[in-house]
């Protein structure tokens, strides 16, 4: 495989249209950072790896955006604080949006669509 | 972070002078500009200036990234000091600390900080709006989630303080029903039916746990004051209302970036602004404060100290905040009840200086010295306070 260069953005995208979820890593400060960034905002080194978390997580916040029946229903928006200190916007699937609960284990998988990933969670760190 | 002496020997330097609004509710016919120009020249008149006397212009806008200069060549100016910062609806009091460093520079004697927009009205207007914004100012790890922003950012912020203090729907709502009777004595303000808590309860939900009572209004608005050195204040017509203390504290742009959602910036701004002040919040008599959701006054009751953190709920109780309680909150109406063009941080500024004038008229909260306007702006990411007073506080 050729390499190419690009920014961080689109290489985190690239990973996870192969259905590979990444968050980086600090070599200088070992904090994790997400989303993907070109240097560190904790420490400000330009040494930031690309690593697989662990998939697990917590939700941190929760919220059922409402959206008519006709319109595909209404739907969860969460914030999930993964076990490695990093927070990202997401969704639990599985479940009604409304039993999305704050304090949920979750677990993170990554959904096609439209030919792009995106990581969801479902309910339960086993799951 | 603590506060520097050259901005502690600013306190009290600089007065608003002049303050005017138009086209609050619906101004139909009528651009952003226009409606800007209309509050402009109604604030510099009421400052007992002429546009000619303008040297210094602060203005942001949601549409226009270059909006400093389609302002400028409209109203004939040719300024100094021009400030164009962005910060959401916290812009207009961010403009404060700017305006008074270059005032105080003598780069610039008399600075307008305005702004207008017909959102409600016009025909390129919220919803085509966000459907630009999703393309100039991208939010690639939120935006294929499909929260319904800003509204989902902040139903989140809700959802986690509700989780981690107990707060509840029942809180939120006395937010909206203090608001809405303020309102209820504001002849500007657009909302003046009577509402009560249960009425918001079983409003229709947006975004849980926020109903379309918790969200501010949809409404069209301009808004203008007018900054100069607290010495000349003294010699202009109407009563002086100084900045004693005023700061800007950004952390953050997307809600799943914000460190605490139950801390914001607020935290920090207040904190600085209340120590250039030398006040503390025993002291102030009047808040408003950017009320975009209900739950923003809670924590902005909390993160400015009027109260610990978590007690937010616990202490808008009972009507506590609204006309008669124990603290005067929003006597306009805010964001929810009576105005609300985009951004709402000039309004807030602009109530502050008519409670400190006695210009409220029934809703006019008692010799009212010093008051403390907050602007908020984007999803709980750009905050903005400033400790305003009459001129014998200073």
């Amino acid at each position: 495989m050729t390499v190419q260069y690009t920014g961080v953005q689109s290489q985190h995208q690239a990973a996870l249209d192969q259905g590979r979820f990444l968050i980086q890593r600090c070599g200088a400060c070992q904090r994790f950072v997400h989303f993907p960034r070109e240097l560190c905002p904790h420490c400000g080194a330009m040494s930031l790896d690309f690593v697989e978390p662990a998939g697990t997580g917590t939700v941190h916040a929760t919220t059922v955006v409402q959206r008519p029946v006709e319109q595909g229903g209404s739907f969860n928006v969460c914030l999930v604080d993964l076990d490695e200190g990093v927070r990202l916007m997401s969704r639990v699937e599985g479940l009604a949006p409304g039993d999305v609960q704050v304090g949920q284990r979750v677990r993170a998988r990554v959904q096609m669509k439209d030919g792009h990933g995106m990581v969801v969670f479902s309910s339960g760190a086993a799951a | 972070m603590s506060l520097s002496s050259g901005l502690k020997a600013l306190r009290g330097s600089a007065s608003i002078v002049g303050a005017a609004t138009f086209g609050c509710g619906e101004a139909p016919g009528f651009t952003d500009m226009e409606i800007l120009a209309r509050a402009a020249h109604a604030a510099v008149a009421d400052a007992g200036l002429t546009m000619r006397d303008i040297d210094g212009l602060c203005t942001a806008s949601v549409l226009s990234t270059m909006w400093p200069m389609p302002v400028i060549e409209y109203l004939g100016l040719n300024p100094s000091f021009v400030d164009g910062t962005m910060l959401g609806g916290s812009s207009f009091i961010a403009h404060l600390m700017p305006a008074m460093l270059a005032l105080q520079a003598g780069q610039c004697n008399a600075v307008l900080v305005c702004y207008g927009s017909t959102q409600r009205t016009a025909t390129f207007g919220r919803t085509q709006m966000a459907q630009a914004r999703r393309m100039m100012d991208p939010q690639p790890f939120e935006a294929p989630y499909e929260p319904m922003q800003p509204v989902s950012s902040y139903a989140l912020a809700a959802s986690r303080h509700m989780a981690q203090y107990g707060t509840t729907r029942r809180q939120l709502a006395e937010v909206a029903v203090a608001a809405r009777n303020w309102a209820r004595l504001n002849p500007e303000a657009f909302e003046r039916r009577p509402l009560g808590i249960d009425e918001v309860l079983a409003s229709r939900m947006v975004s849980d746990p926020l109903t379309v009572r918790d969200c501010c209004l949809v409404t069209d608005g301009a808004g203008a004051f007018v900054l100069t050195r607290t010495d000349r204040a003294r010699h202009l017509p109407r009563p002086p209302v100084a900045v004693l203390g005023t700061a800007t504290a950004v952390w953050h742009r997307q809600i799943s970036a914000m460190p605490d959602l139950t801390v914001t910036a607020a935290s920090q701004s207040g904190r600085l602004a209340f120590e250039m002040a030398g006040l503390a919040p025993k002291d102030v008599d009047v808040l408003e404060l950017y009320d975009a959701f209900t739950i923003n006054t809670l924590l902005f009751l909390e993160d400015l100290g009027f109260c610990a953190k978590g007690e937010g709920g616990a202490f808008v109780e009972g009507g506590a905040i609204g006309p008669g309680g124990r603290l005067p909150v929003n006597t306009n109406g805010g964001g929810l009840s009576c105005v609300h063009p985009g951004m709402y941080g000039i309004f807030a500024l602009i109530e502050a200086v008519r409670q400190l004038r006695g210009e409220g008229g029934e809703r006019q909260v008692a010799n009212a010295r010093i008051a403390l306007a907050h602007g908020n702006g984007g999803t709980l990411s750009s905050q903005a306070t400033a400790l305003l007073g009459v001129a014998d506080a200073v």
